[in-house]
């Protein structure tokens, strides 16, 4: 019922290569728990275009959008409704594992799905004024240590988002509670980044691809960025917080899951269709136009990822008193 | 200055699609100005939905709901003129000289005077819009949560004093606004509030259902009621052409009118009835040496309409610059920018030039496209006021169903919908307004993010909404709006008290 289905914009012919390898079932959908525009159905399209141009689906796949409390309904419409759908993938994030692991997908929890795997990530950075006087993590989680009520950490969502946590992760660095952080709720990158040339906020918590480019024309300033490994592109300059001596990473993969119920015959087809689209030249194109880097971990992998998540954020967020 | 948004904006208003949408947006604009019951917030509110799930892109919207917006202004006052009764809110001042012209055999003309002063106010309000919003969004860097939290206590203020006559109702409505808007997901605590466990409750309640049911739902209720309508209808007869001397007569009163009509649009919270209204009563004072003023003064009449015109451009500039609606129907525009996930604020100018720039150059292509289509066709637009009801409302209930469905796809949505159309249907059979009760929704999710993000920044400190220069301005403006109206009253009334002992 509560479908709305906006046919994707797919190019291409379908169907000249019909029968080689079609792993995937015949029908595909992909569910994109927001509003067209948004993460989610980025992560759809980057699956749909890409599993029709590496000619792994025949027909284009359409993707559906359901939004509601950042991908809630569409994981409670997934399992409470169509649980053993083979032909269904829904879009997620390391923001679903976060809800999940604060129970804000209602009554269901992360074993209520079978995780596929993820085709890409971004990586959270922080982000100070182009005209800040700090020039590294070191300095600013020195400077953070002395006056923590001067530092208002602003970022793209509430108390326990994303952004949030990244902030809490900073005051802890600084042996600071993350409970007092002066931590302003914007909406989005863009709020974030007038914030900070307004001087309203001190510090900004965002991702790596839409930092980048403000980076680059000089409107702020990437401190670290909190990667397991430098960024190439425009960020390859930019160290790492680990580099820095901060171990703290923050990955926003892009994945997708199945329903609960769908057989493990079914599992396998969409993970040996996964494996063989990241392995495809035409996959790589499509990451990198959406702005995605590298990241790939697929099955039973992909499960045990999203499993330390929810065990991870669950721990982060009891420390810091949610 | 630098305008080079603007001819970015013209290279995409003048694409023959766009070109083509914000014809059609004046047509419907214009024909659903004429309808009494309906104005540009059921308008927009209607197509609204249909524009954005038929995959236009966020420029064509706007367009669209632009045109329609323009549009209805200028329709508005041929049913005040031809009808005497007011096609939309800002109209209503409109009726006062138009239709004792129209009585007296002067309906082409007052068609025709009204129609150009619609266009001189329309054009000058865009103008001011032009050069204007570049200079706010650069001011609007220096609004930070303190600020903005402020200039929503101004937006409130503006509103209490200044809509309608009934001050305690309008701020009935904003407080059941700020209600509605607390339901779903709290932006800075992350917490659901009001949602009864209901996912689909968790982005709070949604804006097309909102507006639709408080607008269209209920209005279509209305029409039911009334079946029988008042007026008759005026014919167009006599001369259609205007005197020449009577344009030149106009001049003066057009262009107050469009001034005071681009200012009270830009300040937020206010539209088109309170511009028409403080502009007429301006014009009077200034113009009305003989009384002819209410017995068919064609500077009565080009005074509100230029002023309403004004409004609309004006009302676009907090919007444009600053994310915060000039009127219920900027309001309504607000949420299609948040439809399509597009943040309004000071970055909209530099991130978005061709959707800020297409809206603007579409707003003077719209004036002149009006203009052109109001003179001729006026004959066309006046036969809508003959349109049926057991036409219009059942037309009405089918376009909201359907919008409604169609950008959120949900039956709990239209049972909201519906429930929301007969709160406000009540509501409004009380006398209540329904544009303070969307500004209130708009506004304070704003004011709450901003206060508490405020608050946050200095620690729970409530110094912080009374240090900068921006917040003290504003606090003074505030006050000075909320006590305004009082004084004026007190004086009116020393002034009439005296009157009689100096005549006798």
């Amino acid at each position: 019922m509560k479908k709305l289905v906006l046919q994707a914009a797919v190019f291409g012919v379908a169907g000249v290569l019909a029968g080689a390898a079609l792993a995937a079932p015949e029908k595909t959908e992909c569910l994109a728990g927001a509003k067209p525009g948004g993460g989610f159905d980025v992560t759809c399209r980057l699956a749909a275009n890409s599993l029709l141009a590496a000619k792994l689906i025949d027909k284009p796949m359409p993707v559906t959008y359901m939004e509601g409390g950042v991908g809630a309904v569409a994981y409670n419409h997934v399992v409470g409704k169509r649980s053993s759908d083979p032909t269904l993938i829904t879009a997620a994030s390391t923001g679903s594992a976060l809800l999940l692991a604060q129970g804000k997908f209602g009554q269901y929890d992360e074993n209520a799905v079978r995780w596929l795997g993820a085709l890409g990530a971004d990586y959270g950075v922080i982000v100070v004024a182009p005209d800040s006087p700090y020039k590294t993590m070191k300095d600013l989680v020195e400077a953070y240590k002395k006056a923590p009520n001067d530092f208002a950490i602003g970022g793209g969502g509430a108390v326990g988002s994303q952004d949030w946590m990244k902030a809490a992760i900073i005051a802890k660095s600084a042996n600071q509670d993350p409970k007092k952080i002066r931590y302003v709720a914007l909406e989005g990158g863009g709020a974030v980044l007038t914030a900070l040339q307004g001087g309203h906020i001190k510090i900004g918590a965002g991702e790596a691809s839409e930092m980048a480019k403000h980076h680059q024309a000089g409107k702020v300033r990437i401190l670290g960025v909190m990667a397991p490994e430098r960024l190439p592109g425009d960020l390859k300059d930019v160290p790492t917080a680990k580099e820095q001596g901060f171990d703290f990473d923050w990955v926003v993969w892009r994945g997708y899951y199945l329903g609960g119920k769908v057989s493990d015959a079914d599992y396998q087809s969409w993970v040996d269709t996964f494996q063989k689209l990241a392995k495809s030249p035409e996959f790589a194109k499509e990451r990198e136009e959406r702005g995605l880097y590298p990241y790939t971990v697929i099955g039973a992998d992909f499960e045990k990822v999203v499993r330390n998540d929810v065990k991870k954020f669950k721990t982060l967020a009891a420390e810091a008193g949610l | 200055m630098d305008l080079s948004y603007l001819w970015t904006g013209f290279s995409v208003a003048l694409s023959p699609m766009n070109l083509l949408i914000g014809f059609v947006g004046c047509f419907l604009g214009t024909m659903i100005g004429a309808l009494p019951a309906i104005g540009p917030i059921n308008g927009i509110a209607l197509l609204l939905p249909i524009a954005y799930t038929m995959g236009l892109p966020a420029e064509s919207t706007m367009i669209l709901l632009a045109g329609i917006y323009s549009g209805a202004e200028y329709g508005g006052r041929i049913s005040s003129i031809l009808l005497n009764v007011p096609g939309d809110a800002g109209a209503v001042m409109t009726a006062l000289d138009g239709n004792p012209l129209a009585r007296q055999g002067r309906a082409g003309e007052a068609l025709m005077i009204s129609g150009l002063s619609s266009f001189v106010g329309g054009i000058l309000g865009v103008v001011g819009l032009t050069f204007f919003a570049p200079l706010l969004s650069g001011l609007a860097i220096g609004f930070g949560p303190a600020e903005y939290f402020v200039l929503m206590i101004f937006a409130f203020a503006t509103l209490g004093s200044m809509v309608g006559s009934q001050p305690v109702k309008t701020l009935i409505g904003c407080v059941i606004g700020l209600m509605l808007a607390t339901v779903g997901l709290d932006a800075t605590s992350g917490a659901y509030r009001f949602t009864f466990n209901e996912p689909e409750l968790g982005d709070g309640i949604e804006f097309v259902v909102l507006v639709i049911g408080l607008f269209s739902i209920s209005e279509a209720m209305l029409m039911l009621e009334h079946q029988a309508s008042g007026g008759s209808i005026i014919k167009i007869a006599g001369r259609t052409f205007a005197r020449w001397a009577d344009i030149v007569r106009c001049t003066g009163a057009t262009l107050r009118g469009s001034v005071i009509g681009f200012i009270v649009g830009v300040l937020p919270g206010t539209g088109a009835s309170v511009a028409s209204a403080v502009s007429y009563t301006t014009e009077k004072r200034i113009s009305d040496r003989d009384g002819t003023f209410g017995k068919g003064d064609v500077r009565g009449l080009a005074a509100p309409e230029a002023a309403n015109n004004a409004t609309a451009a004006g009302a676009f500039v907090p919007m444009l610059t600053l994310g915060v609606p000039g009127s219920g129907t900027t309001a309504v525009m607000l949420g299609a920018l948040m439809l399509y996930n597009i943040q309004p604020g000071p970055q909209l100018f530099a991130e978005r030039p061709e959707l800020v720039g297409g809206l603007i150059a579409s707003l003077y292509i719209g004036n002149v496209l009006l203009l052109i289509m109001n003179l001729p066709l006026v004959g066309v637009f006046s036969r809508v006021l003959t349109l049926p009801n057991w036409i219009l409302v059942p037309g009405i209930l089918v376009l909201s169903i359907v919008g409604v469905y169609s950008t959120h796809a949900s039956m709990l949505s239209i049972l909201m919908m519906l429930g929301i159309g007969v709160v406000g249907w009540l509501l409004r059979k009380l006398g209540f307004d329904m544009a303070p009760i969307i500004l209130g929704f708009v506004l304070g999710r704003v004011m709450e993010v901003n206060l508490r993000n405020a608050l946050a920044i200095s620690g729970g400190d409530l110094s912080i909404l009374f240090q900068s220069t921006i917040s003290i301005v504003l606090w003074i403006m505030a006050a000075a709006v909320a006590i305004l109206p009082f004084v004026l009253s007190w004086r009116a009334r020393q002034v009439k008290a005296t009157a009689p002992q100096l005549l006798s």
